[in-house]
């Protein structure tokens, strides 16, 4: 807790991280020896070829994975043998979007966002209600909060991920395609949102894309080819 | 109070997740309302067959109960001296005695002609023996020899003898070879040892059956003061009597029936593992059921604990997902038994009933399933990643 008051600690901080899947003769190594750091309020983009293990570093400092070698630093806790409630209470602090949206199939779009706001202690039903529908109105969903993720089209679906991240005021968003769905208006308009809320709540914000026409938003550019970081050039 | 409702409230997860699939939700009910059927059936049975087989003990007009030490239950009746039911006369706190024969005899069906037994018993027909307040003035008709009171609520199988006697019919038929005439109904049931009653004078009870020893009483009936504790007028006559015969309370002379086809016969255990099955076919069902349904939610519990959900929160939803699913199969099983009951009742004469202490247990037995199976297939996400399963 006293880490998170020091501006000048680190959001993650990463060192030597690899990680396989298999077991035996099928065992693979998918992350070579990562090592980087995200500052507070910093919005990091990470592109490179499909399969090079960008979904699988974001699951590890998202705290949905057990660390197999390597330490792994967010918010000043190591991730690295770290009990099931210290992850727990890490994710609270983590806004995740997640590549297939897993929005909650029973639950309208408002309900879905609710969850996220849900988490934020000490606020009333009501409350939490409106400040889902503001999410929504701020993804530009405002006429379809009623309606179920079955009845949405792939690029609503992700704005209602977008918005249900959003609503448990994260202190680090990691972000997986989060405008592979949109098109170009659309994207350009929920990475400035992603951009302004970084900056409101010096929240970092750790972004897959391939969309080089947001590239721009980007505080830093981080490539990885084979689950190995490239040397940022220049 | 109000503001603390708000903060606390939360979206009802448990019923949206539950009620997503209204096709899947109904056959779980469907499931859940089987097995409860099956426990209600099997329990219901049970304590249905223990309870009829004291039917006529109950009705006995009566504070304490002299029988043989060697009687082990209502089929098997042995005598005692009927001195010693005089005997309990110079207690004090005794007011009354009846002493009543006991035996099982053939009766001919007047119709089929076909015979069967028939539980028979005699008592002198001024004598106190039921509590129905009308039994003493049809016992009067008793005081002439070969005449019977039929249970009009035994089996079918012993004749339409209720009908005829209605219509103003003279009812005679034969019971144990000699002939009799039947001159009055009474209302005591089947019980498990009796497929039909009838009671007649001493008298004639031994013109029926010549061999039993005149001085011979299968059991005693003993009246005694308001106010006194039969227990204790119990144990004193115990302790007062030679050991050939014993002294029970009303109470303790039912339970010891009961207890007779409880322990010394197999019916108890097979009800009681038939309810067993039920239980255990009904948690396979609800098992299969809830595991199907929870394995369909993983991805969105995996997901729901990615966003920082605690597993406790993530159990609380599938325990109420477990209890509204209970309450929801228990409701239509339990007006199913109500009516299936009254089928059996119709059919068996059995006296089949629900009571409320079954209806509790089987409510419980189903809550702990549905509970149980719910937590059991939560076990997954316990000890996986979220990345693991979404
Ligand atoms: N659960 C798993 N078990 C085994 N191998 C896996 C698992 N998840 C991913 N992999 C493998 O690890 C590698 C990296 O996967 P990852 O999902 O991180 O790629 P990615 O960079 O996100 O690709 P994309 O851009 O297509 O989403 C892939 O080769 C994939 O096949
Ligand atoms: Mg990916």
């Amino acid at each position: 807790m006293i880490n998170l008051l020091n501006n000048c600690e680190p959001s993650i901080k990463i060192d030597g991280l690899s990680h396989w899947f298999g077991k035996g003769s099928m065992r693979r190594q998918v992350l070579d020896s990562i090592s980087m750091q995200i500052n507070p309020g910093e919005v990091v983009l990470l592109t490179g070829p499909s399969g090079c293990g960008k979904t699988t570093l974001l699951t590890l400092i998202g705290a949905l994975r057990k660390v197999e070698e390597g330490s792994l630093f967010v918010f000043g806790s190591q991730l690295r043998g770290s009990r099931r409630k210290t992850r727990q209470k890490l994710r609270r602090q983590i806004g995740m979007i997640f590549q297939g949206h897993n929005l909650l199939r029973c639950l309208t779009a408002e309900q879905n966002v609710q969850m996220g706001s849900d988490l934020i202690k000490g606020i009333s039903y009501c409350d939490r209600r409106d400040q889902a529908r503001e999410w929504l109105l701020a993804v530009g969903l405002e006429d379809q909060m009623s309606k179920l993720p079955h009845d949405l089209s792939g690029g609503q679906k992700q704005r209602v991920a977008i918005a249900r991240a959003l609503a448990s005021r994260p202190k680090l968003l990691l972000a997986d395609e989060p405008t592979a769905a949109l098109d170009s208006v659309t994207g350009r308009e929920i990475v400035d949102l992603l951009k302004r809320l970084a900056l409101e709540q010096s929240c970092s914000v750790l972004m897959v894309t391939h969309d080089p026409r947001i590239l721009d938003v980007a505080d830093r550019l981080l490539k990885m080819e084979d689950g190995r970081l490239l040397l940022p050039i220049g | 109070m109000k503001s603390d409702f708000f903060q606390k409230r939360r979206i009802p997860l448990a019923w949206l997740l539950l009620t997503r699939q209204p096709l899947r939700l109904l056959v779980a009910i469907a499931g859940i309302c089987f097995a409860g059927i099956l426990m209600f059936m099997q329990l219901g049975f049970r304590d249905g067959l223990f309870d009829a087989s004291v039917t006529v003990h109950k009705l006995f007009d009566t504070d304490l109960v002299l029988m043989s030490p060697r009687s082990m239950s209502s089929i098997s009746m042995s005598g005692f001296p009927r001195r010693r039911l005089i005997q309990t006369m110079a207690h004090q706190n005794v007011v009354g005695i009846t002493p009543v024969n006991w035996n099982f005899l053939l009766w001919r069906n007047p119709d089929t002609l076909s015979t069967r037994s028939i539980l028979a018993l005699g008592f002198e027909p001024g004598d106190p023996l039921l509590k129905d307040p009308n039994f003493s003035s049809k016992a009067q008709a008793l005081k002439n020899r070969g005449r019977v009171l039929f249970d009009e609520l035994s089996r079918d199988e012993f004749g339409p003898i209720p009908d005829w006697y209605r219509n103003g019919r003279v009812v005679e038929t034969e019971v144990a070879g000699k002939r009799i005439r039947v001159a009055g109904l009474v209302s005591l049931g089947p019980s498990f040892g009796a497929d039909g009653n009838l009671i007649t004078s001493r008298e004639t009870f031994m013109q029926l059956l010549p061999s039993n020893p005149p001085g011979s009483i299968e059991i005693g009936l003993v009246r005694l003061r308001e106010g006194s504790d039969p227990d204790l007028v119990a144990d004193s006559l115990n302790r007062s009597l030679p050991a050939d015969v014993k002294v029970l309370t009303h109470q303790a002379f039912i339970d010891f029936e009961k207890n007779y086809w409880r322990t010394s016969t197999s019916i108890g255990f097979i009800f009681t593992l038939g309810a067993v099955m039920g239980f255990v076919v009904g948690c396979v069902i609800v098992y299969q059921i809830l595991y199907s349904d929870v394995s369909d939610h993983l991805p969105e519990y995996a997901t729901l604990m990615a966003m920082g959900y605690q597993l406790k929160t993530l159990l609380g939803v599938v325990a109420r997902e477990g209890i509204i699913l209970s309450i929801m199969g228990y409701v239509p099983a339990y007006l199913a038994a109500q009516v299936l009951y009254a089928l059996v009742r119709g059919s068996t004469k059995l006296p089949v009933a629900m009571d409320p202490q079954r209806a509790f247990l089987v409510f419980i037995l189903i809550l702990v399933m549905c509970m149980g199976s719910a937590v059991a297939a939560m076990r997954r996400l316990v000890d996986a990643d979220p990345a693991e399963i979404f």
